[in-house]
C-alpha cells in the first residue's frame, strides 16, 4: 500500500496538471526561429522563418531561395489557421515570432491589436493595384498602414450533384428561395436525402453567408468599436437556415465528420454551399463521385443580384519581431505576386490566388481534375470572384467564431431559434471586447 | 589525527542527502512549482487596451485583482460544465469500477481457463490512447457510419441517438469504462493475490462457499484497493477533457466548455486570454484538493486505520 503522504504528493500532482498545463503551454512560445533571424550577419545571407500551414508551400519557397541566395526562407510547417493565431501571438509576446507568418484575412485584427504584424505600406510598393479592392481592404484594416499581402481567396459558390439533380427534377438554385424549394421538394420525394446540411463546426461559412446578405458585423466610428453580428442581413441569414433546419427539410449535422463524407459519397446530400476550394474538398470525401457535380454562382437574396461572400482564404504578413522586416515583405511580394510564385502556389499549395491577374490563364486555364466535365469552372470562379462583397473584421472574431460553434450547435440540435442563437453569439461577442477593455457600442 | 578526523566526515554526511535531493528539487521547482506560481501570477493579471486597440502600444498587462477570479466564478458554464462532469462521474464510475472489482474476483476463483489470456484482453483498452479510442468509438456513434446501426437497421430497428441529449453521457461513460476497467481490475486483481491462502483455508473449513469468501473475505481486504481506484477515477473524472474534446467535432451535442477543462483551454488557445484561463484553472485545482482531501480524509481512517 502507499504511505499516507505519497497518496498526498499524487493528490496534488493530479490536482496541479490543469495549472501546470497551462503555464506551461503559455510560457513555452519562444522557439528557435528568433534565434535564426538574428544570427545573419552583414556577410551571410539573411535567414527569414515562415510560419504556414498551406500544403506544398516549402516546393514554392524553394523557387525563391534557388533565385535568392541573399534571403533564405525556411517553412515552419503549422497544423491550421487557428491553432497558428494563438501560437503566434503568444511567440510574439516571448520576443520569439518568426519572421513571416501565414494569417486568415479574419484573423488580421487580432493579430494587429497584440501588435505582432509590421506595417509594410513603405515596402509594399504597388501591390494594391494588383488586387480587388475589396481584398486589399482587409489587409490594410481600412488605415494607411499595410499589414499582409493577399495571398488566396475563397470566394462562396453552390456546388450541386448534376446526375440527382435531373433525377429529381430540381432546378439550380438562382435565389435562396428557390434554394428552400428546391429543399421541400426533395424531402417530399424522398425523406432520406436532403439538399445540404447547416453545419455549427466552421463559423467561416456563416460568415461568408452573411457577408454575401451586406452584413457588417465590425465597424469602427472614431477609436469605439460597434459590433453588429445581429444586424437585419445577419438575422435574414440565420432564421432562413434555422427555418430549413426546423422544416427538416435539410439536416442539421456538421460538416467534415465521417457521416458527412458518407452523405456526400452515396448522395444522401444533393449540393453544399462552399469556396473555391470545394473540389480538394471532395475528391478526398467523394472520391467515387467525380465528373457528377458542378458549379453554379452562390443563390442570391433578390433575383437578377449579383453578389457572394467568402469562405476562408489567407495572407502572408510580416511580424514585428523579424529583424529583417525588408526581406520579409520583399518575400512576401513576390510569393503572391510573381507569376511564377503565383503559378506554383496554385500547382503545389492548391490555392486560388488572391492576384487578380493570376485568377485567369496559366495554371487556372484548366478546371480542376474533379470538375473536368465543367472546363470553365476557373472562368465562371474568377467572374464570381469580382463579385465578392466587402468583409468587416473585428479584434476578436476568434472569440465570436466559438460562440457560433456552441450556440448554433445547440439550437441546431434542438431545431430552435436560430435568431436567439445569433443574438448569444452577438453578446459573447460583445461582453468578451468590453471585458478586454475596448471602446464599444452595442 | 585521530581526533581530528570526525568533524569532516560528519560534515559530507550531512551535506550528502541535499546532494542526492537536489535533482528532484530543481525539476520540481523548474517543472512543476514554477510554472503553478507563474499560472497563479497570470491569474491577477489582465490586459488594458487604447483606443481601438489596433496600434503599437495600444495594449499593456497590468494588475487585474480579482477581477479574473470574480468572472470564473461567476460564469455559469463553469458550474454548469461541473454538474456536466458530475452526471458523468455517476454514470462512469460505478460501472467501472463495479466491472473491475466482478472481472478481478472471477479471475482469481480457482476454477479459471485462459487466465492470462482473459487479463491481458480486458487490460488492453487501457493501451489505447484516449484519443484514439474516442475516435474509433465516434465511428460507431454516428448511426450512418457504424455497424451496430446498419444491424439494427437489417432487423427494423433503429439505433439509440448517442451523439445527443442524454445519450450523450452513455456514449462518453462508455469510453471511459472501456479504457479504465483494465487499469482498475489489475490493481484490484493483484491485491486480491496478495491474500494469503491460509485465510481461505481457514473459511472453507468453517464451510463458506466461494460467494460467501467473495463477499465476507475478499472484498473486505481489497477495500484499500477500491478506495484507491475510486480516489483515481474520481480525479480523472473532473478533469475528463480528451475525450469531449475529441467527440466534439462529430456532433452538435458537446460545446466548447462541456466539461471545465474544455472551457479552460478554450479560454485560453481559442480566445487568446490566458490570464481568465488561469484563473479557471486555479479554481479548478483548488476544488479538486478540497474534494480529494475531503474524500481522504473520510475514508482514509476506515480503510487504511488497521494497517497503519
Amino acid at each position: 500500500m502507499l504511505s499516507m503522504h505519497r497518496r498526498i504528493a499524487l493528490g496534488l500532482t493530479a490536482a496541479g496538471v490543469a495549472t501546470a498545463l497551462l503555464a506551461g503551454c503559455s510560457s513555452s512560445g519562444s522557439t528557435s526561429s528568433a534565434g535564426a533571424s538574428t544570427q545573419a550577419t552583414a556577410s551571410g545571407p539573411v535567414k527569414l522563418t515562415y510560419w504556414a500551414w498551406a500544403p506544398g508551400l516549402d516546393q514554392v519557397v524553394a523557387i525563391w531561395n534557388k533565385s535568392h541566395p541573399n534571403i533564405q526562407v525556411t517553412v515552419e510547417k503549422q497544423a491550421s489557421g487557428d491553432d497558428l493565431l494563438t501560437k503566434v501571438i503568444t511567440a510574439a509576446k516571448a520576443g520569439g515570432a518568426p519572421d513571416l507568418v501565414q494569417a486568415e484575412y479574419q484573423a488580421l485584427p487580432t493579430l494587429v491589436s497584440n501588435n505582432v504584424l509590421a506595417d509594410i505600406s513603405k515596402q509594399d510598393g504597388s501591390a494594391s493595384g494588383k488586387f480587388a479592392a475589396g481584398i486589399w481592404k482587409q489587409v490594410t484594416l481600412g488605415s494607411n498602414a499595410v499589414y499582409a499581402i493577399p495571398q488566396d481567396s475563397g470566394p462562396l459558390m453552390f456546388f450541386y450533384r448534376k446526375d440527382l439533380f435531373a433525377k429529381y427534377g430540381l432546378t439550380v438554385p438562382t435565389t435562396w428561395d428557390q434554394f428552400a424549394a428546391d429543399a421541400a421538394k426533395l424531402h417530399a420525394a424522398d425523406p432520406k436525402k436532403s439538399l445540404t446540411t447547416f453545419s455549427s463546426n466552421d463559423a467561416g461559412l456563416f460568415a461568408g453567408l452573411a457577408q454575401q446578405a451586406g452584413a457588417s458585423w465590425w465597424t469602427t466610428s472614431g477609436d469605439t468599436w460597434k459590433v453588429a453580428i445581429n444586424d437585419a442581413a445577419t438575422q435574414k441569414v440565420a432564421s432562413f437556415w434555422g427555418n430549413l433546419v426546423k422544416n427538416g427539410t435539410i439536416d442539421n449535422q456538421p460538416m467534415y465528420t465521417p457521416a458527412w463524407s458518407k452523405a456526400l459519397a452515396d448522395g444522401s446530400q444533393l449540393a453544399w454551399v462552399s469556396a473555391v476550394w470545394a473540389p480538394g474538398v471532395l475528391s478526398s470525401s467523394a472520391p467515387a463521385t467525380k465528373g457528377k457535380w458542378a458549379m453554379a454562382p452562390l443563390p442570391q437574396w433578390s433575383a437578377g443580384e449579383n453578389v457572394t461572400g467568402s469562405w476562408g482564404g489567407s495572407s502572408t504578413a510580416v511580424t514585428n519581431n523579424s529583424k529583417h522586416q525588408d526581406a520579409a515583405a520583399q518575400f512576401a511580394l513576390w510569393l503572391n505576386t510573381d507569376p511564377t510564385a503565383v503559378a506554383a502556389l496554385v500547382k503545389d499549395s492548391y490555392v486560388y490566388p488572391a492576384a487578380s491577374d493570376a485568377q485567369t490563364g496559366g495554371a487556372l486555364a484548366t478546371a480542376p481534375d474533379f470538375f473536368s466535365n465543367q472546363p470553365d469552372f476557373y472562368t465562371s470562379a474568377a467572374k464570381i470572384a469580382a463579385t465578392t462583397a466587402p468583409a468587416a473584421w473585428g479584434p476578436n472574431v476568434n472569440v465570436a467564431y466559438s460562440a457560433f460553434k456552441d450556440a448554433f450547435g445547440k439550437a441546431a440540435q434542438n431545431k430552435s431559434d436560430f435568431v436567439a442563437a445569433l443574438n448569444t453569439m452577438n453578446q459573447a461577442t460583445l461582453a468578451d471586447m468590453q471585458k478586454q477593455g475596448f471602446k464599444v457600442a452595442g | 589525527m585521530a581526533t581530528a578526523a570526525p568533524p569532516p566526515r560528519r560534515r559530507t554526511f550531512r551535506l550528502a542527502p541535499y546532494g542526492f535531493l537536489a535533482p528532484a528539487i530543481v525539476l520540481f521547482s523548474l517543472m512543476f512549482a514554477l510554472p503553478i506560481g507563474y499560472a497563479g501570477y497570470l491569474s491577477f493579471r489582465k490586459i488594458h487596451i487604447q483606443g481601438l486597440g489596433l496600434g503599437p502600444g495600444s495594449r499593456s498587462e497590468g494588475w487585474a485583482g480579482l477581477s479574473n477570479y470574480a468572472s470564473a466564478l461567476s460564469d455559469p458554464e463553469l458550474l454548469n460544465g461541473t454538474a456536466r462532469v458530475l452526471v458523468y462521474g455517476a454514470m462512469l464510475v460505478p460501472v467501472m469500477l463495479g466491472l473491475a472489482l466482478l472481472f478481478a474476483l472471477l479471475l482469481d476463483a480457482d476454477k479459471v481457463r485462459l487466465r492470462a489470456f482473459s487479463r491481458i484482453a480486458i487490460f488492453l483498452p487501457y493501451a489505447i490512447p484516449g484519443v484514439v479510442a474516442s475516435l474509433l468509438w465516434g465511428f460507431l456513434y454516428l448511426p450512418t457510419t457504424s455497424p451496430g446501426y446498419f444491424l439494427l437497421g437489417k432487423l427494423g430497428m433503429s439505433g439509440p441517438q448517442l451523439l445527443s441529449g442524454h445519450g450523450m453521457y452513455v456514449a462518453l461513460a462508455n469510453i471511459a469504462v472501456w479504457g479504465g476497467t483494465g487499469f482498475n481490475m489489475v490493481v484490484i486483481y493483484t491485491s486480491l493475490r496478495s491474500i494469503p491462502a491460509e485465510v481461505y483455508e481457514a473459511a472453507r473449513l468453517d464451510g463458506a462457499s466461494e460467494l460467501q469468501i467473495a463477499l465476507r473475505i475478499k472484498i473486505p481486504m481489497v477495500l484499500p484497493s477500491l478506495v484507491l481506484t475510486f480516489f483515481f477515477s474520481l480525479i480523472a473524472t473532473l478533469q475528463v477533457f480528451s475525450e469531449p474534446t475529441t467527440l466534439a467535432p462529430l456532433t452538435n451535442g458537446i460545446s466548447s466548455t462541456w466539461s471545465p477543462l474544455m472551457k479552460v483551454y478554450r479560454d485560453a488557445f481559442v480566445r487568446g486570454d490566458i490570464y481568465s484561463a488561469s484563473a479557471t484553472s486555479v479554481v479548478i485545482a483548488a476544488v479538486t484538493l478540497v474534494i480529494s482531501f475531503g474524500f481522504l480524509k473520510l475514508v482514509g481512517s476506515r480503510a487504511y486505520g488497521e494497517q497503519q
